[in-house]
């Protein structure tokens, strides 16, 4: 027990003594959580709109008015043919045209049915999809409106159709602000990235500078070295967690519905994962730079797969399997339910078993890794 | 000088390969409790390898190999309880002050918290290293950083110090000063263990051996190599040797 005592002193005295590690260890993150809070977001502003009417009715002109009304979309142009549009899309002026055929609004009213032509620029699937989504909604509302217009008078009430109403109400996210979703994933990954560097470069370190051989040769144990090794991160990532929600909660309002305790408890947990990890890495390999390039490896597979940029639910089926075993999708999970769902110590269970089994293992494998003999 | 007859490091046919490449092959000695043994060789003439197996941190390829009673093969622990060792590049923290490196490892070898401070006020008063105790080790001078990490190597009495060149690169000054930390402790009944290329240093050691390519080509104390190869002095005996 002492001599574990005596590997934290070292480490830490290290670590603070460090004048150049210390700013990039606490205050880069935080950067970096301000400015991706506030950048990570999916909803979609000032979409360009161009139009070509062939009907040049008030009815087509009441529809790109409401285009103009909403804050989403910036009406840019009306182009006399599909040609024109056709370019001004192919320059990247606009991002969206919307055609809308001759006799429109006859069609509408005898008809009751008319197709309204719709070309979105979808170099950015995701980004296509969101604004096919608004453009629909922007149409169908107006739709709903002319209806009610034209049955007024002319129907019997009895004759009115009966319009089924979605009603959506959010939950845990009322305001639908993305930075209460994205601020706590956020946080996971600054915790994540920093500790995995932080423990993938540090045996490699003595190793390089000579002192792991000094070490060695002395009686010390395997799992003493490595338990020394992990305390001062758990620390540090504790602190980071600490720093980080103080700033979702002072900057971003974001909520914290849960328990604090339980956060900080299954954060632990998932540190001791991340380290197990970073100091397996460091004893496969013999220089810092192969220690950082391999360590970027798992963080970028880890974070794109992790359901905190794109839901593991599209994911592929053989994708979705790999993401069981990436610790960070459970902390993001963990994060977003007892942050903003308040979730209990029962509702986190699987991942709290599922986490500490990871961790169990990934720490064997550091300490058996750990070999005191070239 | 108590050099007793008591076998302390035994070698038998200690070999370690790398596929074909055979860096030591087939060595065999004894060395005596409370005796300076001088281990000599060219570089790249299997010094640091054979040296490595016999403080466990490397296992022989074949042979057998006892360090302070324990076999290198099952016991590589129990050996590194009861030995010191210095490698050829310096390999104490140069983020840590004197203190602070004295109190690591006097920790990790498990001494107890008043040991270690009787321990390193003793060392910083033997060395003169009051001034800079509070120092980090990293900007201190070569020479001081060999002297502490000798001391820091001797730190918890070990029965064998193995110690890996350690006068490179110091001045003669230092290195007189050094050869007397090492006689200082041999007196005190701890076998030394040490390679040097400084021939010089071959004359102060009680036996002397020789490595080229890998085996040990002689072995006696310098006074019976000199007349064994007629030559001079050390220099002329490590010559005729290397040379082949």
């Amino acid at each position: 027990m002492n001599t574990i005592r005596y590997i934290i002193q070292k480490e830490f005295k290290q670590i603070f003594r460090n004048k150049g590690m210390l700013p990039l260890i606490f205050v880069l993150p935080l950067i970096q959580l301000i400015i991706l809070s506030n950048a990570a977001t999916f909803e979609i502003k000032n979409i360009k709109v161009g139009y070509v009417d062939f009907d040049h009715s008030s009815t087509s002109d009441g529809l790109m008015d409401k285009f103009t009304a909403s804050t989403y979309f910036q009406v840019k142009d009306q182009f006399p043919s599909q040609q024109l549009a056709n370019s001004a899309m192919l320059n990247g002026d606009i991002d969206v045209i919307i055609t809308i055929p001759s006799h429109f609004e006859r069609d509408l009213l005898k008809e009751q049915k008319v197709n309204l032509g719709l070309q979105i620029n979808a170099i950015d699937g995701a980004a296509a999809g969101v604004t096919n989504f608004y453009i629909q909604q922007v149409v169908s509302t107006y739709n709903n409106a002319i209806r009610a217009e034209l049955i007024q008078g002319n129907l019997p009430s009895e004759m009115l159709p009966k319009n089924l109403l979605t009603i959506p109400s959010f939950w845990y996210n009322e305001t639908l602000n993305y930075k209460t979703f994205m601020v706590p994933g956020i946080l996971v990954l600054i915790v994540t990235m920093i500790t995995l560097f932080l423990s993938g470069m540090n045996i490699v370190r003595e190793k390089e500078i000579g002192t792991l051989e000094q070490i060695n040769v002395t009686p010390i144990k395997k799992h003493q070295f490595i338990i020394g090794k992990l305390f001062p991160f758990v620390l540090i990532g504790l602190l980071l967690l600490t720093i980080g929600l103080v700033i979702s909660k002072v900057i971003f309002s974001i909520p914290i519905n849960g328990s604090i305790l339980l956060m900080y408890g299954y954060t632990i947990i998932y540190i001791l994962v991340i380290l197990g990890i970073g100091l397996f890495i460091s004893n496969f390999t013999d220089t810092q730079q192969q220690a950082m390039f391999i360590s970027w490896f798992f963080v970028v597979i880890f974070i794109l797969m992790s359901g905190l940029f794109t839901p593991i639910e599209s994911m592929p089926k053989w994708a979705q399997v790999l993401t069981d075993f990436n610790p960070i999708k459970y902390f993001v999970e963990v994060m977003r339910m007892v942050m903003l769902k308040g979730s209990s110590f029962q509702d986190i269970l699987p991942q709290i078993i599922k986490t500490s089994i990871y961790a169990i293992l990934m720490n064997g494998l550091a300490v058996w890794s750990y070999k005191k003999t070239v | 000088m108590s050099v007793r007859d008591e076998n302390i490091i035994e070698v038998e046919g200690l070999t370690k390969a790398f596929g074909d490449f055979k860096a030591v092959n087939e060595i065999s000695f004894v060395v005596k409790r409370g005796e300076i043994f001088g281990f000599l060789g060219a570089n790249g003439a299997g010094k640091t390898t054979a040296m490595k197996m016999l403080i466990g941190i490397s296992t022989p390829t074949s042979g057998k190999a006892k360090v302070a009673g324990f076999d290198v093969f099952t016991s590589a622990e129990d050996i590194k309880k009861n030995i010191g060792y210095m490698s050829q590049k310096f390999a104490l923290y140069d983020d840590l002050t004197v203190r602070e490196n004295i109190t690591f490892f006097g920790g990790i070898y498990g001494l107890k918290r008043q040991q270690i401070k009787n321990k390193s006020n003793q060392l910083i008063e033997e060395l003169g290293l009051e001034d800079v105790k509070n120092q980090l080790v990293g900007s201190l001078p070569l020479g001081w950083k060999q002297k502490i990490s000798f001391s820091v190597a001797m730190l918890h009495e070990p029965k064998i110090v193995f110690l890996d060149e350690p006068t490179g690169g110091v001045d003669p000054i230092t290195r007189r000063q050094f050869w007397e930390m090492i006689y200082k402790a041999a007196d005190e009944g701890t076998t030394i263990f040490v390679t040097t290329h400084y021939m010089d240093e071959a004359e102060y050691c009680n036996r002397v051996s020789i490595m080229v390519n890998g085996k040990i080509e002689a072995l006696d104390t310098p006074q019976k190599l000199k007349e064994q190869f007629k030559a001079d002095n050390m220099n002329d005996v490590f010559l005729k040797l290397a040379r082949g």
